[in-house]
């Protein structure tokens, strides 16, 4: 189990306590806590709604794949911190990471 | 004025074979869909992906299930209004509905079924200074008519297929083009992006990289663009035309102010038979909600064979229905 940190708009942080010996993708994760993110392809890095933006600890996470960066290429907003939660699986090295939910600001 | 017994919003998996179903009990359907095609999700996000849950197919591309769906309503005869997005429910005193779209199509019904997906497909909009104040004024989403840009300055934002695409096309035609892209490397049609290099390699084209459109500013009507550097750059171009491609997005859209039950961007539906909270219209498919519900298109299958049986008594008020196989009546088309 790890902690991941959601910065709402008011910069206030909110921990998540996430597993990581599940196989689930932090996009699942994020819609198991009930955060409003439609993740409408389902996790095939197509739909972009579960965009998120990673404050801190980009550093712990694993290089995009040509699907993700595909995708985040058509966002006008997407930027270097800019991931796909769906392509990410939490692991033990993510502990601590912070980030932003810049699909719900897009709704 | 279109007059049909069943109207769908929607042309997705769900909305198609709903067709299907209503045509087994000869309600006639017509269907009117944001997007220019027909498929919704499938046709819209991955086409080509498989898909393994469709009972019967062990394995089905998904344009191939849009492709079957279609061949399995032909005979209903079903009417489509594509590439226009419902606006406004109109009740009439006798129960039934108009239904009307932004280009102003009408659709007179019995029962209006919204099987829309997670809403209609949306342009996504930049954060781009004064964009909606010039939409319709020189802001546009989508090239629809190549030829309105004849001899014209046009800028274009994005850097995936469409932006390349339409960059390539519109060389040929506009007066000059411009395409801004915010990285440095193109990541669409490896064969596109070289073409677009080329075009700027041989100064047929402007290509700004690693910058973004920020501002737009004309007097009524679109004059120019200021793209801002990732060096803090800001370049002035003069144009009549802005083009930003960054894809669609679903948003639920008029739906939400139509009085339905909404949670989270879902319709309530009571699962009896897929009723909303006004009598004569139904939600199906990955639009609505219930405790359980599973966003598959099997289940959108299931619900609209329910719901159909149930919207028979609005389409034929004085028959009784009786529930009939197709092994033993066989599909009737009309």
């Amino acid at each position: 189990m790890i902690n991941i940190f959601i910065e709402n708009d008011s910069g206030k942080r909110s921990a998540l306590e996430v597993p990581t010996d599940m196989g689930f993708s932090l996009m699942e994760i994020l819609k198991a806590y009930e955060y409003d993110i439609q993740a409408t392809c389902g996790g095939m890095a197509l739909c972009a709604t579960c965009h998120i933006e990673v404050l801190e600890g980009m550093e712990k996470l694993p290089e995009s794949n040509d699907n993700e960066l595909d995708t985040l290429d058509t966002l006008p907003n997407a930027d270097a911190n800019s991931r796909l939660s769906c392509q990410l699986r939490p692991s033990d090295e993510m502990d601590g990471l912070v980030i932003r939910l810049k699909a719900l600001q897009e709704a | 004025m279109i007059h049909t017994d069943i109207c769908i919003i929607g042309a997705g998996p769900v909305g198609l074979f709903a067709v299907f179903e209503a045509g087994l009990l000869k309600m006639r359907c017509h269907l009117i869909d944001a997007l220019p095609v027909v498929g919704g999700q499938l046709a819209e996000i991955y086409p080509q992906k498989p898909i393994y849950d469709i009972p019967g197919a062990p394995a089905i591309i998904a344009e191939d299930l849009v492709d079957n769906l279609m061949k399995q309503i032909g005979e209903f005869r079903p009417g489509f209004t594509l590439g226009e997005r419902v606006e406004a429910l109109e009740k009439q005193e006798d129960g039934s509905y108009i239904v009307r779209t932004n280009e102003g199509t009408g659709v007179h019904c019995q029962v209006v079924v919204i099987a829309a997906g997670l809403g209609s497909f949306e342009p996504r909009k930049p954060a781009v200074e004064q964009l909606e104040y010039f939409e319709g004024k020189g802001v546009h989403y989508m090239v629809r008519k190549p030829e309105q840009f004849r001899n014209r300055k046009v800028v274009l934002a994005g850097g995936g297929d469409s932006a390349l695409d339409w960059t390539i096309f519109l060389a040929d035609i506009a007066e000059r083009v411009t395409l801004v892209h915010r990285g440095d490397t193109f990541r669409g049609a490896p064969d596109s992006a070289e073409k677009v290099y080329d075009l700027a390699g041989k100064g047929k084209i402007d290509l700004i990289l690693q910058a973004q459109v920020n501002k737009l500013g004309g007097n009524g009507v679109l004059k120019e663009v200021s793209i801002l550097g990732n060096d803090k750059s800001v370049t002035v171009v003069p144009t009549d035309d802005f083009i930003p491609l960054f894809g669609l997005s679903p948003k639920l859209g008029p739906i939400a102010d139509w009085n339905l039950g909404v949670e989270k961007s879902a319709v309530v539906v009571d699962t009896f038979d897929y009723s909303t909270n006004i009598e004569r219209i139904y939600a199906i498919g990955d639009i609505n909600t219930y405790p359980g519900k599973l966003k598959l298109i099997l289940c959108g299958f299931h619900e609209a064979a329910i719901m159909m049986q149930s919207a028979f008594k609005y389409v034929y008020p004085d028959q009784k229905l009786s529930f009939k196989y197709t092994t033993v009546n066989g599909v009737n088309p009309f």
